[in-house]
């Protein structure tokens, strides 16, 4: 089987699934910070969405285009301001909120830009990531593969930090998939999970 | 220069059009010829054709070199060619001398045959739209519908673009590489600076010099060096001949000095030994005119309405004359209509003629949509 087998992929990458479960059949996307593309490829081959992944780096350029989907290169950081209001059913912001610079403006943009916003980020809360704490070192897994002094993660936050964010910011949370390992965890999910995926829209 | 992926010999070829061609200026040409080369092999369907345009000074002869000139390689052959990003093995690439050009198509310097004379001054002022217009009647001659690609770089990509609104259903893919969706103020001062130099040139005869067995040389190679200035960056001409004087030291005097000095001048006088004035200005017209937005009020989004095509842009982190956020306007107005599109910003030292070179990840990114572009008619 490829690499891109849906449902291989589904199986390697839980986050994958759990946003495409939100999505409706030929919604459009944009994808911010889309790495190779792979996710797009997921959504369009099992969602048959129509979107747009937005990607700094040059060999994920490459990568997305092998993929076959439309990318654009750009600097999350500097906005979105090349994207009409409302443009898009969701914007997805894939495993990169931890690595943006201006997280408050680009939550604005997300729901200025789409008419609903997807997260997933690594739960800085998870109790293996304590226990290396406690230990005395910074947390280094699969979710957080980088040293301390290699990262592009600046803003890593536990769930409790995500959801008081979003409650200051006015955000509405509509969903939330908290994962360990590709199961769902129910409780103590601060505590148990290694994963989130938020689905929001703006607050009332 | 590597024979081994070196498409080889290659000859041109030359096809006459009787039926005339109104010019958007309303002149008509009763009659026309362009040349053109043809490099790989149309497929049964007729469906893996490419067409390149080229730039400014650019012509038909884009890959291989000719029997007779060996050294004579074509200006993309980096780009064009068995198993490079524009693969002959894979797709029919076709390279075309516009129409008023200097290399064999039709053009102010070819006879007219209602004179018997040199078109000259009385040659029309040709827009991209013509010249769309006109390569779009040799695509008919050749038998292709739809061509898997229309594909070029600055004034090349600004045809590729146009291709897409002219003919939406005749063009699969756009790649628009160093290209803007019009010319800036700056851009159009550039162009006619360069025209002046020429007009005022006293062997310029008011375009009709071919008569007087003159050619205004002295104007056209002040365009061209000009022109050269603008194609590179300061970067690169800094890493490239710094404040080098040849002799090394001052030698108090008005001659080539610095080797920047004899950089340009050579380049000036190889380009006014090749190159007819005429061409040059009507080109540079060209470039100034284009400008899809006007008739929709300036808006580019219901320009580009009407494109079916899927796009990629290319820009390049040094070109000012074609700066990135030129392409970035085309790409938002392609992203307002919602057309498939990808965009890469591509760091390279040579300004505007980063185009033209031989770079790795602007190849790689190329070489990665254009396999994508074959995938679509296996």
């Amino acid at each position: 089987m490829s690499a891109h087998d849906p449902i291989e992929l589904a199986a390697a990458r839980p986050d994958f699934a759990a946003i495409a479960a939100w999505i409706p059949k030929g919604a459009s996307v944009l994808d911010l910070g889309c790495g190779d593309g792979s996710l797009l490829r997921f959504l369009r081959d099992t969602r048959e969405v129509r979107g747009y992944g937005v990607e700094i780096s040059d060999a994920n350029i490459v990568a997305c285009i092998r993929n076959g989907v439309n990318v654009i290169q750009g600097d999350l950081d500097s906005g979105l301001s090349g994207f009409e209001t409302q443009a898009f059913d969701y914007v997805i912001l894939s495993q990169t909120l931890q690595a943006i610079r201006h997280t408050e403006a680009l939550v604005k943009e997300i729901l200025r830009v789409g008419r609903a916003g997807i997260v997933s980020f690594p739960n800085f809360g998870y109790w293996r990531n304590r226990l290396k704490i406690i230990r005395g070192n910074m947390p280094v897994s699969r979710e957080l593969p980088y040293q301390w002094y290699d990262t592009p993660n600046v803003h890593l936050c536990t769930l409790h930090d995500f959801e008081e964010f979003c409650a200051k910011q006015k955000v509405q949370i509509l969903n939330r998939h908290v994962m360990t390992g590709g199961s769902e965890v129910q409780v103590l999910t601060n505590l148990l999970g290694s994963t989130a995926v938020y689905r929001f829209q703006r607050g009332p | 220069m590597d024979a081994s992926d070196n498409i080889g010999m290659v000859s041109a070829q030359r096809a006459t059009f009787d039926i005339p061609l109104v010019s958007r200026s309303g002149a008509v040409l009763p009659r026309y010829e362009l040349v053109y080369e043809t490099y790989g092999t149309l497929n049964a369907d007729r469906s893996n054709a490419i067409l390149v345009c080229h730039a400014l000074s650019g012509n038909h002869h884009i890959a291989g070199y000719y029997a007779d000139e060996p050294k004579n390689v074509g200006w993309w052959d980096n780009m064009i060619g068995p198993g490079k990003p524009v693969d002959t093995d894979r797709f029919f690439v076709i390279g075309i001398n516009n129409l008023g050009g200097c290399h064999g198509s039709t053009g102010p310097s070819s006879i007219n045959p209602e004179t018997g004379k040199p078109y000259g001054s009385g040659f029309p002022l040709i827009t991209v739209e013509d010249w769309i217009e006109s390569q779009a009647r040799l695509a008919d001659l050749l038998g292709i519908e739809q061509f898997a690609a229309v594909l070029g770089g600055s004034l090349g990509g600004m045809q590729a673009m146009q291709w897409s609104l002219s003919y939406p259903e005749r063009v699969r893919n756009a790649l628009v590489i160093a290209a803007a969706p019009h010319l800036t103020a700056e851009n159009i001062a550039f162009n006619d600076v360069a025209r002046n130099a020429i007009l005022t040139d006293p062997d310029f005869h008011g375009g009709d010099f071919y008569q007087h067995n003159v050619v205004p040389t002295r104007g056209l190679r002040l365009a061209r060096m000009l022109g050269h200035i603008t194609y590179l960056s300061d970067d690169a001409m800094a890493d490239k001949f710094g404040r080098t004087l040849r002799a090394g030291k001052l030698g108090f005097t008005y001659d080539i000095e610095f080797e920047i000095e004899s950089y340009l001048r050579y380049q000036g006088d190889k380009f006014a030994a090749n190159f007819d004035a005429n061409t040059y200005l009507l080109m540079t017209k060209a470039l100034d005119y284009f400008d899809p937005a006007r008739e929709y009020g300036g808006n580019l989004d219901k320009a580009f309405a009407a494109a079916r095509a899927n796009f990629l842009v290319l820009s390049f982190t040094t070109d000012w004359r074609f700066a990135p956020e030129r392409s970035r306007a085309i790409v938002q107005a392609l992203l307002h209509n919602r057309r498939n599109v990808s965009y890469a910003e591509l760091s390279s030292a040579h300004g505007h003629d980063s185009f033209l070179m031989q770079d790795k990840h602007y190849h790689e990114v190329m070489r990665a949509y254009l396999e994508r572009v074959a995938g679509e008619f296996k």
